[in-house]
């Protein structure tokens, strides 16, 4: 421990207000779904493939749904309705559903009712027993090959063509990566589809598919055994199909995925109700499938201040741990975000960035917690750039951060070189072989700048925390409290797809994961 | 290159740690392994750079079948700088915060921009990528401009209604997006896009800009814009023009000053 800085009461108290905070949103998440959580639903029965004009199945069968009035039933209802037509598969039951007239579509007696949701329920206990299964092998070989010690070195690749995406990705395995995040193509958070199949054409990044995850695991794995070490796989969950590549992401075994509550409402402009529910069930299968998050908090400090809104990145995470406990995750589970982002050349960053890192580690002591690199302030003098990288290694040891996104000396020029990788791995590794246990070593005194400054930014989280309890969260996203970014309730992409939940809404994945059936 | 007759030379090399020694250091990567062999090749790969007393320092093994080399190395270039010619007025690209600051300072007030897809298509991931907060490959969109104030329309948006909103908020500036080109309906779009501008008694007032992937600056002159972006361009490059175009507007900035990431 680094220093304690603020008590054990203050920290229990922020907890109890993130959790009154997000009461409200509950109520809202209990009673709708979305056309993204609905589509899951369909994936985990095994609904997979595209129609005629490259439209994914679930996609065309909850629109169908949905513009016949009749998705508040829940997918998984119509799903067991198009079996008892008698769909021979789910692309059958999916052409029987879109085809049916509208008058086929009302109640059936009630004994049939009942015995089509046990059928159902059944088969979706099936499925989750498969998805289970498919964890397990990854568990399996995590513990035949131990990963290395913490911080583990996450490294980007982001070629746009899924191959030379896995030639990229042994290459940095080979140096000594612990995880390897393909980028998205960009604004995929944007599309209401998840994309089908290989690609090899994408716009700053790679189509997060599932055939994607599925080539990219593979070769990890094949990389994991040569290298005798396991080696993580992330992508992103966010955007408007959140739930959706949660889902293709367990299935295919993926270790972490990022994944934040209010990232897409501040940072995407995706409305806050969607969201809301979205990360919900996301959050739910990855809870199930022992993936870890990876929350965005750092994204604030991007946009606003560093120095000005450390607070506003330590009240998120409480509100995002609370989220994520409600959903059903361990506290192993949350690689909750946060940077090393101030200005430079102003005078004792190390020390400030010292103090929020030791914060957010005495805050959530048993989260892996996410470290990313500096972005905004970086500079193409690629030496300085380097050396600014290597103090974010030394912070990272020291706060016994568990997963640290390696900055690159060519941050603001170009997508890493393959050199740039080797680079930044070579004096991570340094950094964290010399500085091991630093943090037992050195006791920061308590009247000192690094603990006079937690203080004060855990006063002001506790300030922040206060008036979204007051106003609710609502009104504080409205007033731009994270990340200087305003958003309104009904506005952003997306709330067309929010669906008020029927009284007899029908959810067995839902059930089994919230531990109802 | 242009010659300067009467003009006193001024030669120049490398320098390393004495004049003239013409001294450089350089860094890549080779596909191959680690070994004397890879070593040899490097060496090998920049004598034919055409340097001499090459120093192979670091033979660095980056992955199973990938090299990484430091080198130092003579390179016998010689210049007269008294040649090179740049042009009149060159004003640097600003970084997020040095724009900022200038807008606060300049213009003192926030820069407003419109943009949208029109016409039918529904193609946002270009207009998402300049406007939208997260922006593209690490560049900020104008969202996040503290001094920009950015409307994102979105897809399918009428030309009419697009120059209609822009102009209720006294935009600055109203970018169109034209991602689909099937028989160049993008042009199309674009000619009734500055039709409607014309009619709506915003053209010459506002900077109008056109993007997308099929598009570049000259096409966009063509049809009428004051710019256009390709493939390629980020936020910023955005950002910039539009701050140049607004202040020569005001008259604070020559007409067609040159600078940096100016489209050509």
């Amino acid at each position: 421990m680094s220093g304690l800085f603020v008590t054990d009461d203050q920290i229990a108290h922020a907890r109890k207000l993130a959790r009154e905070i997000t009461d409200p949103i509950f109520d809202l998440i209990a009673k709708n779904t979305t056309v993204s959580v609905e589509r899951t639903v369909l994936r985990w029965f095994g609904v997979d493939g595209v129609g005629n004009l490259g439209a994914p199945l679930v996609n065309l069968m909850v629109d169908r749904l949905q513009a016949a009035g009749v998705l508040n039933k829940g997918a998984a209802y119509w799903y067991g309705r198009a079996l008892r037509m008698g769909a021979s598969s789910p692309l059958d039951a999916v052409e029987r559903l879109t085809a049916a007239p509208l008058s086929t579509l009302g109640p059936l007696p009630p004994e049939d009712e009942a015995k089509l949701r046990d059928e159902v329920r059944a088969e979706a206990r099936a499925m989750v027993q498969e998805l289970k299964d498919r964890v397990a092998r990854r568990d399996d070989l995590k513990r035949e090959f131990p990963m290395a010690q913490a911080p583990h070195k996450y490294l980007i690749v982001a070629t746009g063509n899924i191959f030379d995406d896995v030639d990229q990705a042994r290459a940095a395995a080979q140096a000594g990566a612990d995880v390897i995040a393909v980028i998205r193509s960009t604004a995929q958070s944007l599309l209401d589809y998840v994309p089908h199949g290989a690609t090899t054409e994408g716009y700053g990044g790679t189509y997060a598919t599932q055939e994607n995850f599925r080539i990219m695991r593979e070769a990890l794995d094949d990389e994991s055994r040569r290298l005798k070490r396991y080696v993580q796989l992330t992508n992103y969950s966010s955007g408007l199909c959140m739930s959706e590549i949660a889902f293709c992401a367990a299935w295919e075994r993926l270790d972490m995925l990022l994944n934040d509550a209010m990232y897409g409402i501040l940072f995407r402009d995706i409305n806050m109700r969607r969201t809301f529910i979205d990360q919900y069930f996301s959050r739910r299968i990855c809870a199930m499938a022992g993936i870890i998050i990876n929350t965005g908090e750092d994204n604030y400090i991007t946009t606003a201040d560093a120095y000005d809104a450390a607070h506003t990145v330590i009240a998120s995470q409480f509100i995002n741990e609370c989220f994520a406990h409600r959903a059903g995750l361990k506290d192993w589970q949350l690689g909750l975000g946060h940077s090393y982002e101030i200005d430079p050349y102003k005078p004792e960053t190390l020390l400030l960035e010292l103090s929020q890192a030791m914060l957010v580690r005495r805050c959530f002591p048993d989260a892996p917690l996410k470290y990313m690199p500096p972005t905004k302030h970086k500079e193409t003098d690629i030496f300085f750039s380097h050396a600014y990288d290597v103090m974010a290694d030394l912070v990272a040891i020291w706060t016994r951060q568990g997963i640290q996104l390696l900055g690159m000396m060519t941050e603001a020029m170009h997508t890493p070189l393959l050199a740039d990788r080797y680079v930044a791995l070579k004096s991570a590794s340094y950094l964290h072989r010399a500085a091991r246990g630093i943090d037992e070593e050195f006791v920061v005194r308590e009247d000192g700048k690094i603990a006079n400054r937690a203080r004060f930014v855990f006063g002001k989280a506790l300030e922040l925390l206060e008036e979204c309890h007051k106003d609710g969260m609502v009104a504080a996203i409205g007033r731009g409290r994270f990340g200087d970014v305003k958003r309104e309730e009904t506005g952003g992409k997306g709330l067309d797809g929010v669906v008020e939940k029927a009284p007899d809404y029908f959810n067995p994945f839902l059930e089994l994961m919230e531990g109802r059936a | 290159m242009t010659t300067h007759p009467g003009r006193e030379k001024h030669f120049i090399r490398a320098y390393g740690d004495r004049r003239d020694d013409g001294v450089i250091q350089l860094s890549f990567t080779l596909p191959v392994t680690a070994s004397e062999k890879a070593k040899e090749a490097a060496k090998l790969f920049c004598q034919k750079l055409g340097l001499t007393d090459v120093k192979v320092a670091a033979v660095e093994r980056a992955a199973e079948n990938y090299t990484f080399f430091v080198v130092y190395a003579k390179a016998n270039v010689v210049l007269d700088y008294a040649e090179i010619d740049t042009p009149e007025i060159v004003i640097k690209k600003k970084s997020f915060d040095e724009l900022n600051a200038y807008i606060e300072q300049e213009i003192a007030r926030r820069v407003v921009v419109f943009g949208a897809c029109t016409g039918t298509d529904t193609h946002t991931v270009g207009i998402d990528a300049i406007l939208n907060m997260k922006g593209f490959a690490g560049d900020y969109g104008l969202e996040r401009y503290p001094w920009f104030e950015a409307y994102n329309l979105g897809s399918q948006v009428p030309n009419a209604e697009l120059i209609r909103r822009a102009k209720e908020k006294n935009a600055d500036a109203v970018l169109v997006s034209q991602v689909v080109t099937q028989r160049d309906v993008h042009k199309d779009n674009s000619r009734a896009f500055i039709d409607e501008a014309k009619k709506q008694g915003v053209y010459g007032k506002m900077t109008l800009l056109l993007g997308g992937p099929r598009v570049d600056h000259k096409l966009a002159l063509e049809l009428g814009f004051d710019a256009g972006f390709g493939p390629g361009t980020k936020p910023s490059d955005v950002a910039n023009f539009v701050v140049h175009q607004v202040l020569q507007r005001m008259g604070k900035e020559q007409k067609g000053a040159a600078f940096e990431g100016a489209p050509t």
